[in-house]
């Protein structure tokens, strides 16, 4: 059976190797023209994440941006031509998500998988790096194949379009709208960066299946999850034309209404609270249920092997993390800095509150807490950061600190799932009270930003906390029944296919040497 | 000939040895193991789980010594393993048959 498997994925992957280049061929001329017609069309060719809100803080700066793109473009050709002239990306926003991009990748791996792979047992710490590293590299994969096209690819309500298959089209001097009319970067590293936010979410959830799930199992769940959960979710929350072609009410109801669903609900998620870590978040917990506890657990000691190592994890996800949320802004400028610091701050504050709480609680205050708290502060103010004033993060990131700590004691018992490492304690839960507390701090009376109007330019005057908040808490819902409808049936269908555990005796033995055939560590 | 057989506290190992030493005993062989006796476990707390750890870790060393030193041996490790604390460990003496210098073939008490 595995071996069947691995001979059709082999073959899978080489039919559409070979076909790629052919049909990137047949329909190039065609992409071409639509995305050079960016301009002309008065439609930003590609669409980043944001609302009307999250550009509220992008406008003061737009100013002096666009003003900084046209004075480089001008030297080259005479006012007339300008008009008429591909918008030219400005290098600091490149270079910022180039680096943004690398920052991402770093806090994956080796990030995440250290800060996993210290939680399990010695005898599975390569199943935990392998499975990291082997679903990150098969995604990023996918991704340029069709997961940008759907996920960024087009209008459409919950899935993009096919036209950009294979990156049909896109060139070095294609470009992707940001948050400010008359901002763009190249399209090329948006399509990167927000590839490895694609190929982080899934890598989340193997927390929560870690310890017993058949290798072959974890990269077709991940295959699956990713093209039907992620995919449709990303382009729900984030999908819109950008900000450029919106002028008055009716250019703005055109641009709503070819949003994505979430986005158009005017949900506010600045770097994937929902996308990320609610979508996560539940598809482990699902997992967790549906795979069934461990061998011996609640009997046996199951303690990390190696705090060290987690440690280690926790910190590169913390530095990576300032590329995930501050590069989320996609241009370098005053809300890409407030973004910064609230990442900074709020990850603080959260790391103080669990530390604190389980002191308290438990008497004494571990090291695991801390990293535990880190990672709860960064969830919980991911969604926040581009909205909410530095003393808003403060409250959210030591609210995530205890709630958290909550989620993988009385919750976690509560639940009664073996949700090995936590995903939903910490990014389900962490996700979803980051979400809905956006909605309270992003209120300009609480030091946030508020929702900015691409018609007037200018922040709406009028913010209800309550009206948002509902807002938020239909996106978390969205979230939540898609995510666990779809991960109920991809883990079933892994099931008949494939089958989701080792055996008992593998399971026993460890999945580095039954799955993988090879140890961590040697005496 | 007699074989000892001490269970110490692993951080009393280098004073142990001194001693050894200092009283004419010419080698030991040293152990990590784990064990459980009247010293109680601890508890570790890893985020909602809670595990009790009855197995501490502990240092057996063997040393095989003429029956002349038996008594000497023992004072030694008795004298310089103590904390006075529970969990010090215990000291055991085995008859030894035969000794056997792999080496250079000498047997009985010339191998030790």
């Amino acid at each position: 059976m595995k071996r069947t498997f691995s001979t059709l994925l082999l073959a899978a992957v080489l039919g559409l190797g070979a076909w790629l280049p052919a049909a990137a061929q047949d329909k190039a001329p065609a992409t071409l023209s639509t995305t050079v017609a960016t301009t002309a069309s008065g439609t930003p060719l590609v669409m980043a994440q944001a609302d009307d809100a999250k550009s509220a803080e992008a406008k003061p700066t737009a100013a002096p941006d666009s003003a900084t793109v046209k004075a480089e473009a001008a030297p080259d050709a005479p006012a007339a031509d300008a008009a008429a002239a591909p918008p030219v990306p400005n290098k600091g926003d490149t270079a910022w998500m180039i680096v943004a991009t690398v920052l991402v990748i770093l806090m994956t791996i080796p990030g995440l998988a250290l800060f996993y792979g210290g939680l399990v047992r010695a005898k599975n710490m390569l199943s935990i790096l392998m499975q990291t590293m082997m679903i990150f590299a098969v995604v990023t994969v996918l991704w340029v194949i069709y997961g940008y096209p759907l996920a960024f690819g087009g209008d459409g309500m919950f899935y993009g379009t096919l036209d950009k298959l294979f990156l049909k089209g896109i060139t070095p001097d294609s470009v992707a709208a940001t948050f400010s009319k008359g901002v763009y970067i190249p399209e090329l590293i948006f399509v990167a960066f927000q590839c490895t936010f694609a190929a982080i979410t899934p890598i989340l959830i193997i927390g929560a299946f870690a310890e017993r799930i058949k290798f072959s199992a974890a990269l077709l769940f991940c295959v699956l999850w990713f093209t039907f959960s992620y995919l449709p979710i990303a382009h729900m929350v984030w999908y819109w034309a950008g900000p450029d072609a919106i002028t008055d009410a009716a250019t703005l109801e055109a641009v709503t209404a070819n949003a994505g669903y979430l986005w158009a609900k005017g949900a506010l998620d600045f770097a994937g609270g929902t996308v990320v870590h609610i979508n996560a978040g539940v598809a482990g917990l699902v997992g967790a249920f549906m795979l069934g506890k461990r061998l011996g657990y609640g009997r046996e000691a199951m303690a990390p092997h190696s705090l060290a190592f987690t440690m280690i994890g926790a910190s590169l996800l913390w530095v990576g993390w300032f590329g995930f949320n501050v590069g989320s802004n996609l241009e370098a400028n005053g809300v890409a800095a407030l973004a910064f610091v609230n990442t900074f701050v709020a990850t603080a504050a959260a790391t103080v509150a669990w530390s604190f709480a389980e002191w308290m609680s438990k008497g004494k205050p571990s090291m695991l807490g801390a990293a535990s708290g880190a990672v709860a502060g960064l969830v919980a103010i991911t969604p926040a950061c581009g909205f909410v004033g530095p003393m808003g993060a403060i409250v959210i990131g030591l609210l995530a600190g205890v709630v958290c700590l909550w989620g993988v004691n009385g919750l976690k018992r509560l639940l009664g799932a073996d949700d090995s490492l936590d995903v939903f304690g910490v990014h389900g839960l962490g996700g979803i009270l980051g979400a809905l507390l956006t909605g309270v701090f992003a209120s300009p009376s609480l030091g946030g930003t508020g929702v900015f109007n691409y018609v007037t330019n200018a922040v709406s005057p009028d913010y209800v906390i309550l009206d948002q908040v509902w807002i938020q808490a239909q996106a978390v819902g969205t979230t939540i029944i898609w995510s666990g409808v779809v991960s109920v049936i991809a883990y079933k269908l892994v099931d008949v296919v494939v089958g989701l555990r080792v055996s008992e005796d593998e399971e026993r033995e460890g999945l580095d040497i039954s799955s993988h055939g090879e140890s961590a560590y040697h005496s | 000939m007699k074989l000892i057989t001490a269970i110490i506290k692993p951080f009393k190992l280098d004073e142990v040895r001194e001693a050894l030493s200092t009283i004419g005993v010419q080698g030991i062989t040293v152990t990590e193991v784990k064990g459980f006796g009247r010293q109680k476990g601890h508890t570790e707390l890893y985020r909602g789980a809670e595990y009790v750890v009855d197995f501490l870790p502990k240092v057996k060393l063997e040393a095989a010594v003429s029956e002349d030193l038996v008594e000497r041996v023992i004072e030694a490790i008795e004298a310089s393993a103590r904390t006075g604390k529970i969990g010090d460990g215990k000291i055991f003496v085995f008859d030894l048959e035969q000794v056997v210098r792999i080496r250079t073939g000498e047997t009985g008490q010339d191998a030790l």
